[in-house]
């Protein structure tokens, strides 16, 4: 039998820091800044206090179910800090990084995460999609969005942000396709942080890689190092870039760890081997960022106590909000269910309106 | 202009608003050069230019998903599903978000869009291609479910779906998309959604339908007018929400009531009328309230079709059992 190769391809892996902090290629330009390095470590610990924060008001019954990015900081934080303004955010539940980023508030987070949909109405991010719980359906949104935005002639980029358990999802390809076929300026990021709830890669795909799901679909697929945050922002403004230039579609497939629990309601204990865990702990990425501006001379321990005041000083102050914020009337069910309630349904509106005033 | 059918009507109306707000744009499988597989969308992409009647790959979930990013820009999306019998992998996507996203956002970023599907039994189709499951999206806040009856309704219906904030689900009875003409106005003008349409008026008993069952239950109005009974005729047309009202006087007008529907009995858009008659107006009624329906039953392969749905004949039956308290 005589064969001839038809198709074949090759993913790249991108990283410019190690775990010990020390560069492993020619550092891109804006990683030289080290005022722009501190903000993004700064970010990136901010990201970890508000996520304990969370952790706790959950804990103590303020709060419902939360999840955390806990060693997955650089990915949000990474990508969210290469988008502009004008581009739109579709994220997932483990988003938090890309939407405090895009200017979402800590106490919109929290009110969505506390069970009132006042959360979604964002302030600033006025675009940017609520977070998505079915899994993979707003990796499709993301398609739609910048369909409008190509159709609109509009240089803006659109990201979006799924787990790697997520790629499983019909919807993961059928939204990717179709990006690929309209050269639609989306950039996916795989948050391949190895589970799905308690599920491992290896039961979830039989690829390599899963960037290389890009491939099937006709789309860039690349690797990065999702604990990198130089790597995550380097390659996050790449895809971006193309994505408002008509450049069409990338996947980035960010490689982490989790490092806490799937959410608040899990136990990851009883599927997590402690071993596997303890070594992830030397990847993580605020670590690898803080060694990186110690060799640098940009980062002290006296930084670090005057960081670390600071931005408990914002948490508490979000968390505060959030206490204070007014809570949600029972009319709030029935308002903005259409942009005119039904004649049906407005009797059902003030009766509920009756028992809430008891 | 000249007498058109259901189908054509459906097709004018979406000319229609493509020509007037840039913001429109069709799309779905085969919508484009093929101009779908019951042509509703024939002609549309030659006009309209493949930027705006868009073919797209096959895949449902994927449609409908993208009707939710588009409009959430404030593009008008018209998506069509090719038969409603596989709109079951875009259920989620508009029960979980198009239905949803004015709310969860509070106000904030909305789904002014229309799904259109094709639906129904009496054509002989394939398995999967001729049930009524309309009452699977009326159980779901967020959503109107509309279904015209005739051309005229089709094309009033289907330009205030279009316009409509919120998303339609534009259920387009098929067995009929041919069966009559109307003159109908290529005018712009609209129908309002959430009103009934009484088609015929009488004193002694109502009749309630939408859909393609309308057809069976004039046909079985004219019949009973003959026996001497007159039966109120309502097109119920929005199925979700539904127009109590005018449903309600009428019942206490005529003290009966009777429903035609062509889906099963169970759960159904008919239970639900006959639910609301009962809670609301159940002293106005002289007699049970009746259903003819589909049955309980997977939707036949098209040799016993016929036998599934509801015909003049069953309609009457039902009437006379009905007419029979005093
Ligand atoms: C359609 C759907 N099925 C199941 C779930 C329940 N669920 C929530 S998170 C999750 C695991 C997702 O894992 P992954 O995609 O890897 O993302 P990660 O949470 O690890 O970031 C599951 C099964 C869901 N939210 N949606």
């Amino acid at each position: 039998m005589t064969t001839t190769t038809v198709a074949s391809f090759e993913i790249k892996y991108h990283q410019y820091l190690d775990a010990s902090g020390k560069p492993t290629k020619d550092i891109p330009e804006f990683a030289k800044d080290m005022n722009t390095m501190r903000e993004l470590y700064r970010d990136m610990y901010k990201l970890r206090v508000f996520d304990a924060k969370a952790y706790a008001l959950q804990r103590t019954g303020k709060m419902g179910t939360y999840p955390a990015s806990l060693g997955q900081e650089a990915i949000g934080i990474g990508y969210g800090d290469a988008m502009v303004k004008e581009d739109v955010l579709i994220p997932y539940y483990r988003s938090t990084g890309g939407l405090l980023k895009h200017g979402v508030t800590m106490e919109e987070i929290l009110l969505y995460w506390g069970g009132d949909e006042a959360g979604s109405d964002y302030s600033v991010a006025k675009e940017d999609f609520p977070i998505c719980v079915p899994i993979a359906n707003q990796i499709i949104h993301a398609s739609g969005v910048a369909k409008a935005i190509q159709m609109r002639k509009q240089k803006r980029a659109v990201v979006t942000e799924i787990g790697e358990g997520g790629t499983s999802e019909g919807d993961f390809y059928e939204g990717v396709n179709v990006a690929g076929i309209w050269n639609l300026g989306v950039v996916f990021f795989i948050n391949n942080n190895q589970w799905a709830i308690s599920v491992p890669t290896d039961i979830q795909t039989a690829c390599e890689t899963y960037a290389q799901k890009a491939i099937a679909a006709g789309v860039e697929g690349i690797q990065v190092d999702g604990n990198d945050i130089v790597a995550v922002r380097e390659v996050a403004n790449y895809a971006m870039e193309k994505a408002r230039n008509g450049g069409g579609p990338t996947v980035i497939e960010a490689i982490t760890y989790r490092l806490c629990d799937h959410t608040t309601a899990d136990d990851a204990s009883r599927y997590d081997d402690p071993k596997v865990k303890e070594e992830a702990w030397k990847n993580e990425p605020l670590v690898r960022l803080r060694k990186y501006l110690e060799k640098n001379k940009s980062w002290s321990d006296k930084d670090e106590e005057k960081m670390k005041e600071e931005v408990a000083k914002e948490v508490d102050a979000a968390v505060k909000a959030y206490e204070a914020a007014p809570k949600p009337t029972p009319e709030m069910m029935f308002d903005n269910l259409y942009a005119e309630l039904p004649e049906l349904t407005k009797p059902q509106r003030e009766a509920a309106i009756k028992r809430g005033a008891k | 202009m000249a007498a058109i059918t259901l189908i054509e009507a459906v097709n004018a109306a979406m000319a229609y608003e493509l020509e007037h707000d840039q913001d429109v744009v069709l799309f779905g499988e085969d919508v484009g050069k093929n101009g779908g597989v019951f042509r509703a969308t024939d002609g549309l992409q030659k006009k309209y230019g493949t930027e705006r009647v868009i073919d797209t790959p096959l895949a449902e979930s994927m449609i409908a998903g993208l009707a939710v990013g588009m409009a959430a820009q404030g593009m008008k999306p018209i998506a069509e599903m090719q038969f409603m019998g596989f709109i079951f992998p875009a259920v989620d996507q508009i029960f979980c978000h198009a239905a949803r996203l004015r709310h969860r956002t509070r106000g904030r970023l909305t789904q002014p869009m229309v799904i259109r599907a094709p639906y129904g039994g009496g054509i002989h189709a394939p398995e999967h291609h001729s049930e009524s499951t309309e009452a699977l999206f009326s159980h779901i806040p967020g959503l109107k479910v509309v279904i015209p009856s005739n051309p005229s309704r089709a094309y009033g219906l289907m330009l205030a779906a279009i316009r409509d904030p919120d998303p339609v689900i534009f259920l387009e009875p098929k067995r009929v998309y041919r069966i009559v003409k109307h003159e109908v106005e290529d005018n712009g003008e609209e129908y309002p959604l959430e009103a009934c349409f009484v088609d015929r008026e009488g004193s002694d008993i109502t009749l309630i339908s939408w859909g393609a069952m309308m057809h069976e239950t004039l046909q079985a109005a004219e019949k009973l007018a003959a026996e001497g009974i007159e039966a109120e005729v309502i097109d119920v047309a929005t199925v979700s929400p539904i127009d109590m009202d005018t449903i309600l006087e009428s019942v206490e007008k005529t003290g009966r009531a009777c429903i035609i529907q062509e889906a099963p009995k169970s759960g159904s858009i008919g239970s639900e009328i006959a639910a609301e008659i009962a809670e609301k107006g159940i002293l106005n009624l002289l007699a049970p309230i009746g259903r003819v329906s589909g049955y309980d039953t997977v939707m036949p392969y098209y040799r016993l079709e016929k036998q599934y749905m509801p015909t003049v004949d069953r309609i009457l039956d039902e009437v006379r059992t009905i007419m029979e308290y005093k």
